[in-house]
């Protein structure tokens, strides 16, 4: 089925890394392999998590991307406040689609834009002071905030403030939680560190600093842990771990609340979909307060039946039933899907290059509608990741970590993908050299493409994409 | 005469304001256009020349009028003694903020504001005593400051101080025009301590370009908020500084600095006698092992 045997995908990686200096090639050449299914752990293959080097482009974000970005700004009836010169808010805000129900600038704050606005006079004289003040500010403009993340930018971090401390008086002052989060963006070698850096201050100041103790539980809560409600994936998710019977108490963060937070440790089983950018709260709440986890995926109908399953083997023979009774009602949807769209996408091949999770937890969906994937990677993933890759792809795929605008563009001039699934800075270039391009972070502003109502939409999304008749069109018509 | 813009480092409590605004006086006694740029946080560099407590700073006045955009040049710059134009970059309290920006920030407003186009002969940048980052070492950035003169003692730790201000020196001496143009000895009254400067700046490869001798009258001038030369001006240090002032303004000393080793710079203080060899078998030694302990 590959276009490239073992061998030729060997060789297409030491050619690429020719042109790299001698310490770069060095470098760059432990973060691209061939992959082996036989391998049980793809990270003793693979180096990640390691920084980037000065001039290759990369695509990867920073701590306060993936704190503020990722993991506090969906806590939708919280205000996030970007602590620092301006820039960082209001060129982020809004930008990841994570959806939610309320009103906005009322009890839901989502889409706006928080921000301590530095001035050279707050570099200088520091930003404390004015910090306290937007606290109370915010307390009078907009009281139905359930309380603040403090979310540094990287001045706060090289001028010394002491957010804590103005966090601990905010706090007593307005009787609501604020929570210092040091995620400047210098921090780390990629947005992975400010993933932890949430996780850890959501355990000491959301969870550990006390329960929700009037939350009434029931023998069938779960919580959805790394959804961030992309085009609603976490609806859509939702619904299905409904119908067969759980009662989801909490979405962690996409559509969640700080009382869905504060609730979470009285579950019966946390369910993790982006293991990358929650593993970490998943693995406190299991140690702290006895609450198991697991990884789904509920992307393409293979992977969501075999999640429910897995996820009703946690509980009694109702649920069981409930999920077979979930997977059948909607194979005739799933027939449908497939009857329409594996005839126009069967034996496409597919590239991929996103963030932590979705490197390899798309491949089932594809995989179902026909397609192969021959390639992917990950901007941040950690080894962790790459163990849980390996299994999910062929012989012969190419696994690239944090790899450069140039590779990335060698590897597709080599394969010639159908299709290629990345993000916005790589979108444009690959449309401009002719080949089908999807966003694979924000859905292409489409969505949602979790669960079977998203396998829907995904199936639509990219046939229109692949089988677009634009790409017929390349050529100008005064070539020959 | 061109613009000369000189910046004047050394140890914190060496005597940096004074000697310097001493010294810019004698130059505006003999006829100098001359303007003092502080750049401590402490504003303290210009209270002898304008009789005052801490002049305002521009950092300061920015925070209040909202920006550094929302002043203007009359506003932070003061004349005082013998028409010495007097400006304090200003900067935080201890331990918050970022002081060094402030620096930065003030002296880009002073350029964009056309402080240094106006009739000047000399400006003395007046800075914290160690140049604990990229903005105390604003003053020797390229078109700035391109004389440095170091206020010494011959203590050890003003030694050290002056070594390491060099070793900044030579960094940006290869970037721009900055040089090394002499030690100046504020002296602390020790032993041979005008030989010892001297030889010092031998091995900087500079000069000592001039040694003020301790007097009270200094103290007594600065409790009146004033330089020796305005309040005795007949005193024999009224003209050691106009002394100073004379062999700056003739200055054509100018000198990429070759700064010390750590063991160069300790060897030739055992040469004065200020420190011991050293005896490395009393190393990490505790009293009671050498038998020495006070009940022992």
């Amino acid at each position: 089925m590959s276009v490239l045997t073992r061998e030729e995908a060997q060789g297409l990686i030491q050619r690429v890394l020719e042109v790299y200096p001698e310490e770069a090639r060095a470098e760059r050449s432990q973060h691209l392999m061939v992959s082996d299914p036989a391998t049980e752990q793809g990270s003793s293959c693979i180096t990640s998590n390691r920084k980037s080097l000065p001039g290759v482009m990369t695509a990867r974000g920073c701590a306060y991307a993936g704190s503020k970005g990722v993991v506090w700004g969906p806590i939708k009836d919280m205000i996030h406040l970007s602590h620092g010169p301006v820039g960082c808010g209001q060129y982020s805000r809004a930008g990841r689609r994570n959806y939610y129900v309320g009103y906005t600038g009322v009890n839901t704050f989502g889409t706006m834009n928080f921000t301590s606005d530095f001035q050279e006079k707050d570099i200088v004289f520091g930003g404390d002071k004015k910090l306290a003040k937007i606290l109370e500010e915010v307390e009078t403009l907009f009281p139905l905030s359930k309380g603040i993340s403090v979310q540094s930018e990287c001045p706060v971090g090289l001028i010394g403030d002491d957010i804590e401390a103005v966090a601990r008086k905010g706090t007593e002052k307005i009787g609501k939680p604020v929570v210092p989060v040091r995620c400047e963006g210098f921090r780390g070698v990629s947005q992975s560190l400010g993933h932890h850096i949430a996780n850890d201050t959501i355990r000491d100041h959301l969870l550990d600093s006390g329960l929700d103790d009037g939350f009434v539980s029931s023998p069938y809560d779960v919580a959805i842990i790394g959804d961030y409600n992309i085009g609603g994936d976490a609806w859509s998710s939702r619904i299905l771990l409904e119908e067969m019977g759980l009662r989801v108490v909490a979405q962690w963060s996409g559509d969640g609340t700080l009382a869905e937070i504060k609730r979470t440790p009285k579950v019966k089983i946390n369910l993790l979909h982006c293991y990358r950018s929650m593993n970490y709260i998943s693995r406190h709440m299991e140690a702290k307060y006895g609450i198991p986890w697991m990884e789904y995926n509920f992307f393409g109908p293979t992977k969501i039946a075999a999640s429910l399953r897995a996820i009703a083997e946690h509980f009694d023979d109702k649920i069981k039933e409930g999920a077979e009774k979930v997977i059948a009602k909607y194979q005739p949807m799933v027939e449908a899907i497939n009857a329409k769209y594996i005839p126009r996408l069967q034996g496409k091949r597919v590239m991929l290059y996103v963030g932590g999770l979705r490197p390899r937890h798309v491949v089932g969906a594809y995989e179902d509608l026909g397609m192969e994937v021959v390639g992917t990677g990950y901007e941040f993933g950690h080894n962790d990741d790459y163990d849980r890759t390996t299994k999910e792809l062929g012989n012969t795929t190419l696994i690239y970590d944090d790899v450069s605008e140039f590779e990335l563009e060698q590897f597709v001039s080599r394969i010639k993908p159908d299709l290629i699934g990345a993000g916005i800075k790589e979108k444009y270039v690959y449309q401009k050299m002719g080949i089908p391009f999807r966003q694979m972070h924000s859905w292409d502003y489409s969505g949602p493409y979790h669960g079977y109502d998203g396998y829907a939409i995904f199936a639509r999304d990219i046939d229109m994409t692949v089988n677009n008749p634009c790409w017929k069109k390349m050529k100008a018509p005064w070539k020959s | 005469m061109a613009l000369r813009q000189c910046a004047i480092y050394g140890k914190g409590g060496i005597g940096k304001s004074t000697t310097t605004q001493n010294m810019v006086a004698g130059l505006a006694e003999a006829g100098n256009k001359v303007m003092i740029v502080g750049c401590d946080p402490k504003a303290d560099s210009t209270r002898l020349i304008l009789h005052s407590k801490a002049q305002n700073t521009i950092m300061q006045m920015a925070a209040d009028a909202g920006s550094v955009e929302d002043l203007e040049l009359e506003d932070v710059l003061k004349k005082g003694y013998g028409g010495i134009k007097c400006v304090e970059s200003g900067g935080p309290e201890p331990g918050v903020g970022c002081a060094g920006r402030g620096v930065i920030t003030a002296i880009n407003f002073l350029e964009e504001e056309g402080a240094y186009e106006e009739d000047l002969d000399f400006v003395f940048y007046d800075v914290l005593g160690d140049v604990v980052c990229g903005g105390f070492a604003m003053p020797i950035r390229q078109n700035k400051a391109q004389e440095i003169y170091i206020v010494v003692s011959g203590e050890m730790m003003a030694m050290y101080a002056a070594n390491n201000i060099c070793k900044g020196i030579v960094k940006y001496a290869s970037s721009g025009s900055v040089r090394l143009a002499g030690l100046i000895c504020n002296s602390r009254n020790t032993d041979r301590e005008d030989e010892l400067i001297e030889a010092l700046a031998a091995k900087l490869g500079t000069q000592m370009i001039h040694f003020i001798p301790r007097d009270n009258v200094v103290q007594r001038a600065e409790i009146r908020r004033m330089t020796v030369i305005e309040y005795d001006p007949k005193s024999k240090q009224a003209d050691q500084y106009r002394d100073l002032s004379r062999k700056i303004r003739d200055n054509k000393n100018m000198v990429v600095p070759t700064p010390l080793t750590m063991d160069e710079l300790e060897g030739l203080m055992m040469e004065f006698g200020m420190l011991e060899e050293e005896d490395e078998t009393i190393i990490g030694r505790t009293a009671a092992q050498e038998g020495v302990a006070a009940f022992a």
